[in-house]
């Protein structure tokens, strides 16, 4: 919700500030480092591919049933390294590199991991002087090391899947003491020693000190850097790939672009005034983990480092026509980090979803959300007081628009101190709450981690006597500028700050809220409006490690605290509920994301799709973008199109600008109220198939929405497509995104395949490109022949007034007449689903014009007063007789209507409960 | 029937509460009740299709038209009834029947979900009957009010009107006194072309909007006048008697000719006389200006008009002086130090000549079909929030302070009414007020309700820099509906 640079908030009483704020219109980007401004990247990018000077020391080979090591060293500095690499269940490499003898500790992530990852047996294959040949099981796969140089690759059979300093580009700057801090006398005697070495050896020189190895001044602000150059940099070559994705998040392309000839991709969490589109500069989040894909095989990096990182992607087709070549495809990945080890996760696939589970297997699954987090919610910076949040209830029931949340930005907390209320505008917050209890709905309130220095706040008194914020270079508690003016920044990073800060949202500790109310992290990049990059000092220090190791980090932490918060308030039996704007890779274990500020512009909404589509490739599923563009004002026609598409992205979202005018969705005329309606209707009726698919993404870490590509990964033509997706695999979108659209083009997948539109029912082949005509109220979508979807048709003001509702199975028919689909059900809220084992999983099935839904978990037990009040089978043919089958055998006739132009086949009341055995029979 | 029941026992069997008897079926209202015949046939009130009549309210959706689900949420566009006796029976969409949220005071929409909902209508009742009474007493009062506004507003302009020749008089005189104070400073300025080709511009533009309220000060008298009957409309009669007026000069003004000059219609308002006047301000003769001759003491030009009680004095309100003009003198004043003198004299001159201004501008605001809000003219109101006093001037600005000390921002100024089609004097829009940071010039919608007080009653900020503003007077108090329309619990059985 939050600019850096939100001068008019400040401005009211800190006039100075205004000075240091930029009032372009898109980003500066000159507040943000390029490479060449990154001390470290340049140091890194000015290193050419060539012959790596780090050979392996065979010798040293240490063998155990969980890993092997050996030592490599740099034969330049003679300084050696410790290579430890293990094969770890479910196709997966994992490479750690670190300093044989660190100078210090080098940071390694904690808590990103859900566990050690259980390892097997690596065992060597053979072994001459110059390579080392080990098993990685079936398929014959094997894990080559070869000495001089040093290099990786992983094999199959005669095929090269990846290759680790191939180029030479592995670089690991160790750790060294600084000249300068030396006595005159050492240092005098050090360059001699220097001196002689170099005499003896030729080879061997003394690495010169370079720009910004120990100091390093960006616009105002300098890094003192007390530990000198720490950064690291390894090259990963793909043969036989053109198309690599995932490292989110930036507002870019789904497919990866070349990095050759500008910046790379940076991955360092940052809070970007107004974003750029198309272009690879750092945003709010970082999820180090790059896909590749290719029709043989798709496979992952993952780069576990939390410091600042850039990736370059290079790839020998890029830019190319593709004519007939010699050279086979090849993209060539490399990653620089500024400190920490070398800690990287190859996972082999072969298969999309293996990948996927590879993943989930590090770094857990994407949380389950109660199920009205699905639904729509409303927001604004700011919902004035009580009484605007009232009216804006009011203005949704008399509008018939269904809405689940109404959100209070910054403005609702006294003063910018979160876990208060503004006594004025909010002085009965749970009076507010109650009302929207009474509705059946639900309050999100940030709270950000940013907190007001001021000896009156209770918050700001605790961290203080607990000594729990970060400490700034010389050891003072760190301060900064955010909303509430100068503020500390508490350690997340501490697992006591973070069991404290979770303690703080206990209904008795958070005054005014109760239990329908939820909440939204913002500014944990960290934002620091006075800091580098309006974030945190990289000298500022969190314990005994410096913020440069940490800081992709910091935002998972206080997203996790916080999710840890409102599991606990309820005593460990409700599900939370937690937007951030900042992750890293493990955040989809706690709640939701978002896009940050961007735009009321066309473009924004397009970008809206690669964005989230990254980011589930990247296991964080729960994705949306702010419907209708932060800053700015939408045109009625964008805001409709944006709540059209909004309606079929994982989180759905409307949100706006302070200094926007009001966009409740009847502000817009009868005609856009109607169309916005609609779309969010349609959000509704389809809540239990997001619902099951949430938790079969909680069960698998498949991502909900999808490209192509990996629903259909040996179609070449889906591999760059990014204006539609799939939700789930029965589900694809095409959203329309462009102004005055009277068309879209939609590729439809899957050769033999067919494809319904959803809306109408026409049937339309796959495996080609189709234009339909548009007007305004079109929302493209098409459901795959040989799926059943599970609808509830009965949409109402909020998803938990249609808790116990009947559903509405679609049985769209593949060309062979049959399809599948699930449906789950449980409490909505709860964790009982995990723990007690109660949820209703069923698995229906139409072939032989036979329809039955089988219990797909029957150790679990739940019952639900929902039932089957309707089945349509699009696609099927005439059937004379339909007759129900129940679970105790008794039978009765259905009465049905048949459309035969476009061969809808509607079974009238089935009326069996939805956790019932039963079959329909068609004759 | 074994389907029938099937469905029962199902519906039944995963209901909450006990299911209520079915009377009229559930959720027709009385005026529907003949097409819901039981044990016969139901046809969709569409006329799409005939069901059984078991099929009413069986918790699945028939008819396209919803018409066979009253009482069920099975169809997306249905509505249920519920006759809330002691309170008013109203319409609500099926989506919220047994949604577990008590619409229906009298608890029927919630018959089967475990909300747990009470009877409250005769409690609503007897609070909108309280409720309508106050009003009805507020409106009544108000209207009194109303009343007198409108005769203190006739009498108001009557009078102004008499000034009105003297007045134009004391401006021409200022006029060439200005002009005169002109020639001498533009010779002196005479390296100075820049700024007096802004001062003349302005000058010329002040000339023209003087012109313009001139014409329209004329076209209000004139009206007043040929309103023989002050019902507020210019009728044929009322214009026949104005000679003068015959356009082919024959010595008798026709019916007919009248008829022409007014454009066909029988009679005209005060909106639409402006055609007619374009047709005759030529000829016509007003009977002030026949008086005209004899010779009047001028009226002082600083005082005001009428001298209104001020609720609150507003010494800041430069009533008409636009800002751009002033600053542009103050632009000025920088570069021309030398006649600094000559200008502030000038600068006096145009101020007394805008004050003049205001004394016909005020005749060209629409105060309202009977000038009932006349009063509020040249008056300010005051709220003091937590923070900001706000400050609303009606037919000129709103402003707001802070309380503690800092400058005051314009909210925007007077701009129109811009109430519904039926109303516009319900909403006063304001705008052009100080820009916003990022974001559009501030701008007030006041929203007028009947009161017997004149105050603003509350202030938000809906969204950034458009502030709305409530507002009671007793000018927009409607003649009170008659009493006996109050409810008297009237329900339906």
């Amino acid at each position: 919700s939050a600019p850096p640079c939100g001068c008019f908030i400040l401005q009211r009483w800190v006039p100075l500030i205004v000075l240091l704020c930029v009032s372009a219109r898109a980003v500066d980007r000159s507040n943000f480092k390029t490479c060449e401004q990154s001390a470290f990247c340049k140091r890194q990018r000015e290193l050419k591919p060539g012959r790596s000077p780090y050979r392996a020391l065979l010798d040293t080979l240490e063998l155990s049933d969980s890993r092997i090591t050996l030592q490599l060293i740099n034969d330049n500095n003679k300084v050696r390294l410790l290579l430890e690499l293990y094969r770890l269940q479910g196709n997966m490499t994992r490479v750690k590199i670190n300093e044989l003898k660190p100078l210090k500790p080098r940071y390694e992530v904690p808590d990103v991991l859900i566990s050690d990852p259980i390892t097997e047996t690596l065992s060597v294959v053979s072994q001459d002087e110059n390579s080392l040949v080990l098993s990685l099981g079936g398929k014959d796969q094997r894990l080559i090391v070869s000495a001089q140089p040093f290099r990786l690759d992983i094999v199959e059979g005669p095929q090269v899947l990846v290759s680790l300093n191939s180029r030479g580009l592995l670089a690991f700057e160790h750790l060294r003491a600084r000249k300068d801090t030396k006595s005159e006398l050492e240092q005098a005697t050090e360059q001699e020693n220097v001196e002689q070495r170099t005499d003896e050896d030729g080879q061997i020189k003394e690495e010169e000190d370079k720009p910004g190895m120990w100091e390093e001044t960006f616009k105002s602000h300098t890094d003192s850097k007390p530990n000198g150059p720490s950064s690291i940099s390894l090259d990963f070559s793909l043969p036989g790939v053109e198309h690599v994705y995932g490292i989110p998040e930036h507002a870019d392309t789904l497919k990866l672009k070349n990095t050759d000839g500008s910046d790379p991709y940076r991955l360092y969490n940052l809070d970007v005034f107004q974003y750029e589109l198309h272009n690879p500069m750092a945003l709010y989040g970082a999820v180090p983990v790059l896909i590749s894909h290719s029709t043989d095989r798709t496979m992952g990096i993952f780069w576990l480092n939390a410091a600042e990182t850039w990736v370059d992607i290079s790839s020998n087709t890029a830019g190319k026509v593709r004519v007939i070549s010699s050279e086979a495809p090849q993209t060539d990945v490399r990653w620089i980090s500024e400190s920490g080890i070398i800690d990287v996760f190859i996972m082999l696939g072969p298969k999309p979803a293996d990948v996927f589970t590879q993943y989930a297997s590090l770094t857990g699954t994407q949380s389950f959300p109660p199920l009205t987090a699905l639904a729509y919610h409303q927001c604004r910076w700011n919902y004035n007081d009580q009484e605007d949040v009232k009216s804006v209830d009011q203005g949704f029931d008399e509008h018939d628009i269904p809405y689940d949340f109404i959100w209070l930005d910054i403005e609702h907390a006294d003063g910018k101190r979160y876990f208060t209320w503004d006594p004025s505008k909010f002085p009965q917050p749970k009076e507010m709450l109650q009302g929207l209890m009474d509705k059946r709905r639900k309050l999100v309130a940030i709270v950000d981690p940013h907190i007001r220095v001021d000896n009156g706040y209770k918050i700001h008194n605790e961290i203080l006597s607990k000594n729990f914020y970060v400490k700034n270079k010389d050891g003072g508690d760190y301060e900064g500028w955010c909303w509430p003016g100068n503020s500390g920044y508490p350690d997340f990073t501490n697992p006591e700050m973070r069991a404290w800060w979770a303690s703080k949202f206990a209904y008795e500790q958070y005054e005014g809220s109760m239990e329908n109310q939820y909440v939204w992290n913002d500014m944990n990049e960290p934002s620091v409006f006075n800091g580098p990059e309006v974030t945190m000092h990289k000298d500022a220090l969190h314990g005994g490690w410096e913020h440069r190791d940490v800081h992709n980090l910091y935002g998972l932490y206080v997203q996790k605290a916080t999710a840890d918060g409102l599991v606990e308030r309820s005593g460990g039996v409700e599900r939370p509920f937690v937007l951030t704007r900042a992750f890293f890779a493990g955040s989809q274990r706690y709640g939701a994301v978002w896009t940050g500020d961007n735009a009321a512009e066309w473009g924004h909404l397009k970008i809206s799709i690669p964005m989230c589509l990254s980011l589930g490739l990247a296991g964080i599923s729960f994705c949306g973008a702010d419907v209708g563009g932060f800053f700015k004002h939408p045109s009625a026609e964008l805001l409709v199109r944006w709540y059209q598409a909004g309606a079929y992205q994982p989180f759905f979202r409307a949100h706006a600008h302070i200094d926007t005018p009001r966009r409740e969705p009847w502000l817009f005329g009868p005609e856009n109220t109607a169309l916005i309606r609609e779309a969010i209707r349609q959000r509704y009726a389809l809540l239990p198939y997001w619902y099951q698919l949430f938790y079969n993404a909680h069960r698998t870490g498949y991502p909900v929405v999808r490209p192509l590509w990996v629903e259909y990964p040996n179609d070449v033509a889906t591999f760059s497509i990014e204006d539609e997706y799939l939700i789930g695999k029965d589900l694809l979108v095409h959203p329309v995104t462009d102004e005055g659209a009277t068309a879209v083009t939609a590729y439809l997948p899957g050769k033999g395949e067919v494809w319904y539109d959803v809306h109408t029912f026409q049937k339309h082949d796959g495996e080609q490109s189709l234009y339909i005509p548009v007007t305004m109220s079109s929302i493209p979508v098409f459901q795959r022949g040989g799926s059943i979807i599970c609808r509830k048709d009965r949409v109402r003001r909020s998803s938990s007034c249609m808790e116990n509702d009947p559903y509405t199975l679609y049985a769209a028919l593949n060309s062979q007449g049959s399809a599948e689909g699930e449906l789950y059900i449980d409490d909505f809220h709860t964790f009982n689903f995990e723990k007690a084992k109660q949820f209703v999983h069923r698995h229906l099935s139409f072939s032989a014009n036979t329809l039955s839904s089988r219990n797909l978990a029957p150790d679990s037990q739940f019952s639900t007063a929902s039932w089957i009040e309707k089945i349509v089978i699009i696609g099927g043919s005439q059937p004379s007789s339909a007759t129900l089958k129940n679970a105790d055998d008794t039978e009765s006739a259905l009465e049905f209507e048949f459309d035969s132009t476009l061969a809808v086949l509607t079974l009238r009341k089935p009326g069996v409960n939805a956790a019932a055995d039963w079959t329909v029979i068609l004759r | 029937m074994t389907c029938l029941h099937l469905l029962l026992t199902l519906v039944f069997a995963v209901s909450l509460g006990t299911p209520v008897e079915i009377q009229r079926p559930r959720g027709v209202p009385l005026t529907k009740k003949p097409f819901y015949e039981e044990n016969k046939p139901f046809t969709c009130l569409d006329g799409s299709r005939t069901i059984p009549f078991d099929r009413v309210n069986d918790d699945y959706c028939d008819c396209k038209d919803g018409s066979d689900e009253p009482g069920t949420a099975a169809c997306p566009n249905g509505s249920f009834h519920c006759t809330n006796a002691g309170y008013r029976p109203m319409f609500i969409p099926s989506s919220r029947i047994n949604d577990g949220i008590c619409d229906c005071c009298d608890t029927t929409d919630e018959y089967n979900s475990g909300a747990k909902c009470e009877n409250t209508c005769k409690e609503l009742g007897l609070k909108e009957r309280d409720v309508l009474q106050k009003m009805a007493e507020i409106t009544k009062e108000g209207f009194l009010l109303k009343q007198q506004l409108i005769e203190e507003a006739k009498k108001g302009r009557e009078e102004k009107q008499g000034k009105v020749t003297d007045m134009q008089e004391n401006k021409k005189q200022l006029e060439e006194k200005v002009e005169a104070l002109r020639t001498v400073k533009e010779t002196a300025e005479q390296p100075e072309k820049e700024a007096k080709e802004r001062h003349l511009k302005a000058w010329e533009e002040q000339k023209a909007a003087i012109r313009l309220e001139k014409d329209k000060a004329k076209m209000a008298e004139a009206f007043l006048e040929l309103d023989d009957n002050a019902d507020g409309f210019v009728s044929v009669s009322e214009l026949q008697s104005h000679a003068e007026l015959d356009p082919d000069a024959d010595g008798t003004l026709t019916e007919t000719e009248v008829q022409g000059l007014m454009g066909g219609a029988a009679q005209v308002d005060t909106s639409t006389f402006e055609s007619v006047w374009t047709n005759i301000k030529d000829k016509y003769h007003s009977e002030v200006s026949r008086e005209e001759s004899q010779p009047e003491e001028p009226a002082p030009v600083e005082t005001p008009p009428e001298e209104v009680k001020e609720p609150v004095v507003d010494n800041d309100s430069e009533p008409f002086p636009e800002d751009d003009i002033s600053e542009e003198e103050d632009e000025d004043e920088d570069d021309e130090d030398d006649y600094h003198e000559d200008d502030d004299k000038v600068r006096v001159y145009i101020t007394q000549k805008t004050g003049a201004s205001i004394n016909f501008s005020d005749l060209s605001f629409d105060f309202g079909p009977d000038a009932e809000f006349t009063y509020l003219y040249s008056q300010c109101y005051e709220l003091t929030t937590s923070e900001y006093i706000y400050r609303l001037c009606p037919f000129n600005r709103v402003s707001q302070k802070p309380k503690y000390g800092g400058s005051e921002t314009n909210l925007g100024t007077w701009g129109s009414w811009s109430g519904p089609e039926n109303n516009k004097y319900l909403v006063m829009k304001y705008e052009h007020g100080t820009g916003c940071w990022q974001g559009p010039n501030r701008s007030t919608t006041v929203k007028l309700t009947c009161g017997k007080e004149t105050v603003v009653t509350s202030t938000s900020e809906p969204s950034r820099c458009e502030y709305l503003m409530e507002f009671t007077t007793p000018a927009v108090c409607q003649e009170p509906a008659n009493m006996d329309l109050l409810p008297h619990g009237h329900e339906e059985l």
